[in-house]
């Protein structure tokens, strides 16, 4: 098979240089490159939203008067001035634009404000009278399905169990194989819960929506998904879809929280009413209340074996929190129960997963999406088993390792690749660091600048964990890919596909593609629009690189083929890649209703070095090494800086990251106090790279970008509980967990 | 209030609100939006500039307080229209993904590699610790840091 030339060689102590550097590389470094937040118009209005201070709470009425009189005032609108579809959402419509009757969760936009100057619209914002008349939060997931329905329409039978419907219920789903009832020779069994992380990506929401002057309106936004945008968008509009265009604006990080909509249909709204552009940029902490986040879980699981280590039997409840509207979590659930073994070969399953409605904040993508929490439960377990059992725990996984041929928990037949023992050995294998000597410095120490411990109380652990998840969209949804090229007459080339760039490094892959199959270097790969190119889907689920890969091959292919028919003359040919077609799974069972729910899975392993002080409670992860499939890496390098950076966010969540809420209401909305990895919390990261090319991907690839969160959470924790010898089955551990307060 | 400083070795003369940041200045009224806003509270470094050669969080200081005194930003530190030795570096290392962070690490790498030429692992982590970055899990960025001081 021909594959694009990497991009990299080794030059220096192992590190892999570019020998092209990725096109936004300069700009970005010389502070030139254009985030959504850096755009201007001319005659530009700024736009700020009214949110409310309630997680639940009637809406008596709203006053606008007051903040209309302000000077610099141009708008205030609210759920009245929606002139079309009054709800949206990405999987359904559960969701106002703004506020009708009640808000759901804090921070939920009630109003928005067009003025001159930012600040005037922040003051016009705080002078907008919502009367509220709170109500009881549903703070609980537990007692949600007691509780009264928080959305009259959307209990939605389709969602839930049709025969015994029970209100807020987003999605209940059973996968149950072989019997549940086998007993095996010994059995583990565990409570876990797993906090609510954000996806903190450093450029808050931003953009600016620009009138066309013609009725329709031009939004230039950070967005993962540019025509899912625009398809939700449109009709709160009462606009024609290509009366709406997207386009990407520069993209500071994302993580699945750019998935939903956040200023684009209320920056769109404020252009419209003013026929001016309209601006909107978050402040860190309306970010917080602006995107969804990742679903805390609470996990009760059994696991059952033989006395010689083989599985016989899985048994999970999962329990998510979706918060106050659907989102994503219809599939996060799904995901979470489908994922729940692990990368494991077990005949008898019962996983019973339950996704509800709260007056919590709402969840949906974030990078691992239900794979996480799943992980951490079941690599526990895992743990626990061969503890149990006496067996080496990486024997033991390696005793159980699923791979092709083997049947996941849904019946479908693993067909693609899927090297779980080759990745386990290889980060068994991989040398952990001789333990430091003391004294030495404090900034080598558990404490670290505190100057905490000279090294007394302080112990070493070393953990293990692997990791599993699928790459794609599942479940029988059209999952697919648009691009375009217009091949010059002096033979170079325009690339056209809407898939966001949002750090990961896709452009790169279309641009590689590019080159290798038009055989040419004159390449321009145009800024993603929905006025340009069909639908790229979204840069989620690990999926971008496969099919914009697929989607750039084909339309090159294309091209070239054109070109030999008509000779001269340009070339302008736009083509869909989809990939291999997957089926729901039966509502009874949870089982496959064809050959596969998912397309194609990934597996990392992941082994940590950590030092606690038992007495403080606190912690340093000292090394990590890591072992993951990755297909074939078109870009080592950015292969290795999706590990690193997917492994950092996954020690957040063992450490640190977590959403508190009370009664619904955010805690702590800030850098300050919501703390996310520094350059001293996180260790070196060893990455091998472990190449089996996936059969049904263009050039074998694999998305890389999720397989280390996924992981890296579990093993971070074994590694804890190695040193302290607690149990600690919450994430992120509390320094009280680790001394036992 | 008028206000007039040095921005990358041009003199800058604006009106500002009395409660504006130094960082909103250079941003909105400037046309320097290489400096970025992605916390207000000097958590994230992503603002960071120099203020008469010292490091400091342009989302901390006030506009006002620049007046008279000289700014260095991400714009300002290129070579003859070349990125300089450090924002070479970054680009070459990986260490930049979606770079919301890089503008503020490349101008705290800078300052970090005038004070200590060939800096040790600890003394990049911890004189880098104040700048988050939630992409790269930081690796690149010292492999970054520690090409820039090669050169």
């Amino acid at each position: 098979m021909s594959a694009p030339a990497r991009t990299t060689r080794t030059l220096r102590k192992g590190h892999a240089t570019p020998i092209k550097l990725r096109q936004d590389a300069i700009p970005k470094v010389t502070g030139k490159f254009a985030y959504s937040s850096d755009l201007q118009a001319a005659d530009m209005l700024w736009g700020q939203t009214v949110r409310s201070p309630h997680a639940h709470a009637r809406i008596l009425e709203i006053d606008v008067s007051e903040a209309l009189r302000m000077r610099g005032v141009h708008a205030v609108l609210t759920h009245e001035d929606v002139p079309g579809k009054k709800l949206y959402g990405l999987e359904f419509p559960d969701q106002p634009v703004l506020a009708i009757d009640q808000v759901r969760y804090f921070g939920e936009a009630v109003a928005i404000v067009a003025a001159e100057e930012p600040e005037q619209a922040r003051r016009a914002a705080a002078a907008v009278q919502v009367g509220y008349e709170p109500l009881e939060p549903i703070s609980d997931p537990e007692r949600a399905t007691e509780m009264e329905p928080l959305h009259v329409d959307w209990p939605v039978e389709r969602h839930g169990d049709s025969e015994h419907p029970q209100p807020n219920v987003v999605r209940a789903l059973t996968i149950r194989r072989g019997d549940p009832d086998a007993a095996g020779d010994v059995a583990v069994s565990g409570y876990y819960e797993i906090g609510q992380q954000d996806q903190a990506f450093l450029g808050p929401e931003s953009g600016i929506a620009i009138p066309d002057g013609e009725g329709g309106v031009d939004i230039h936004v950070a967005t993962q998904w540019l025509h899912v945008d625009r398809d939700q968008i449109a009709p709160c509009l009462g606009l024609q879809p290509e009366q709406v265009r997207i386009h990407l604006a520069g993209v500071g990080g994302a993580f699945g929280g750019r998935e939903d909509l956040s200023i684009q249909a209320h920056a769109a709204l404020l252009a419209l009413r003013t026929s001016r552009p309209v601006k909107m940029v978050y402040s860190r902490e309306e970010s917080f209340v602006g995107h969804i986040h990742r679903h805390p879980a609470q996990i009760w699981a059994e696991h059952r074996a033989t006395r010689a280590g083989k599985l016989v039997l899985v048994k999970m409840r999962i329990l998510l929190d979706g918060g106050a509207y659907a989102s994503s979590s219809t599939a996060v659930i799904s995901n979470a129960c489908s994922f729940a073994p692990g990368p494991y070969a077990v005949d008898n399953l019962l996983i019973d997963g339950l996704c509800v409605y709260t007056n919590n904040p709402p969840c949906g993508a974030m990078r691992g999406f239900g794979a996480v929490q799943a992980c951490f439960a079941g690599e526990a377990q895992m743990d626990k088993l061969a503890a149990e059992l006496g067996i080496d725990p990486i024997e033991l996984r390696l005793l159980n390792a699923l791979e092709p041929g083997g049947v996941l928990p849904t019946g479908q037949v693993l067909t693609g690749s899927l090297p779980t023992k080759d990745v386990i050995r290889r980060a068994a294998a991989l040398p952990v660091p001789e333990p430091e000597e003391l004294p030495r410095e404090a900034i080598r120490l558990p404490g670290g600048a505190g100057n905490t411990t000279r090294g007394e109380g302080v112990r070493r652990g070393v953990g293990f964990a692997v990791g599993f998840k699928n790459v794609c969209y599942s479940e029988g949804f059209d999952d697919y890919c648009t691009a375009r090229v217009r091949l010059r007459e002096d033979g170079g080339a325009h690339v056209y596909c809407a898939a966001a760039e949002v750090g990961q490094g896709v452009s790169e892959v279309i641009l590689q593609v590019a080159r290798l199959e038009l055989g040419t270097d004159d390449i321009v790969l145009e800024v993603g629009s929905t006025a340009d190119v069909g639908s790229s889907g979204s840069s989620s689920a690990s999926r971008m690189t496969w099919m914009a890969a697929g989607a750039v091959q084909l339309a090159c292919q294309a091209a070239l083929e054109e070109r030999r028919q008509t000779g001269v003359g340009e070339v302008d040919v736009e083509r869909v890649y989809r990939h291999p077609e997957t089926s729901p799974l039966d509502s009874e069972t949870g089982q496959v209703l064809g050959e596969r729910s998912h397309v194609a899975f990934a597996v990392a392993a992941m082994r940590v070095v950590v030092e606690v002080d038992v007495e403080l409670g606190l912690t340093r992860v000292v090394w990590i090494g890591t072992a993951q499939d990755v297909g074939h890496a078109l870009n080592p390098q950015a292969v290795e800086g999706q590990i690193e950076g997917g492994t950092a966010q996954g020690l957040g969540l063992a450490l640190m990251e977590e959403i508190q809420t009370k009664d619904g209401v955010i805690l702590n909305p800030n850098f300050t106090d919501y703390l996310i990895p520094t350059f001293l919390d996180m260790p070196p990261v060893v990455s091998e790279l472990v190449e089996v090319p996936e059969p049904d991907a263009p050039y074998g690839v694999k998305g890389v970008g999720e397989p280390p969160t996924v992981v890296s959470t579990a093993a971070i924790v074994a590694a804890l509980r190695d040193a302290t010898g607690r149990e600690l089955t919450r994430a992120p551990v509390r320094p009280d967990d680790i001394v036992g307060l | 209030m008028k206000i007039s400083f040095t921005a990358n070795g041009e003199r800058a003369e604006t009106d500002v609100w009395e409660g504006e940041s130094l960082l909103t200045t250079l941003r909105d009224r400037l046309g320097l939006p290489g400096s970025k806003n992605a916390c207000e509270q000097g958590e994230c470094g992503s603002c960071s500039v120099l203020l008469d050669g010292a490091l400091v969080c342009s989302c901390l200081v006030l506009a006002a307080q620049a007046d008279g005194h000289e700014v260095v930003t991400v714009e300002g530190l290129a070579e003859n229209g070349e990125p300089n030795r450090v924002q070479a570096a970054f680009a070459e290392a990986g260490a930049v993904q979606c770079g919301f962070c890089t503008p503020g690490l490349v101008v705290a790498t800078d300052d970090l590699l005038r004070r200590i030429p060939d800096p040790s692992d600890d003394e990049i982590r911890e004189a880098l610790s104040g700048n988050l970055c939630r992409c790269t899990g930081y690796q690149k960025i010292l492999d970054a840091v520690h090409l820039a001081a090669e050169r």
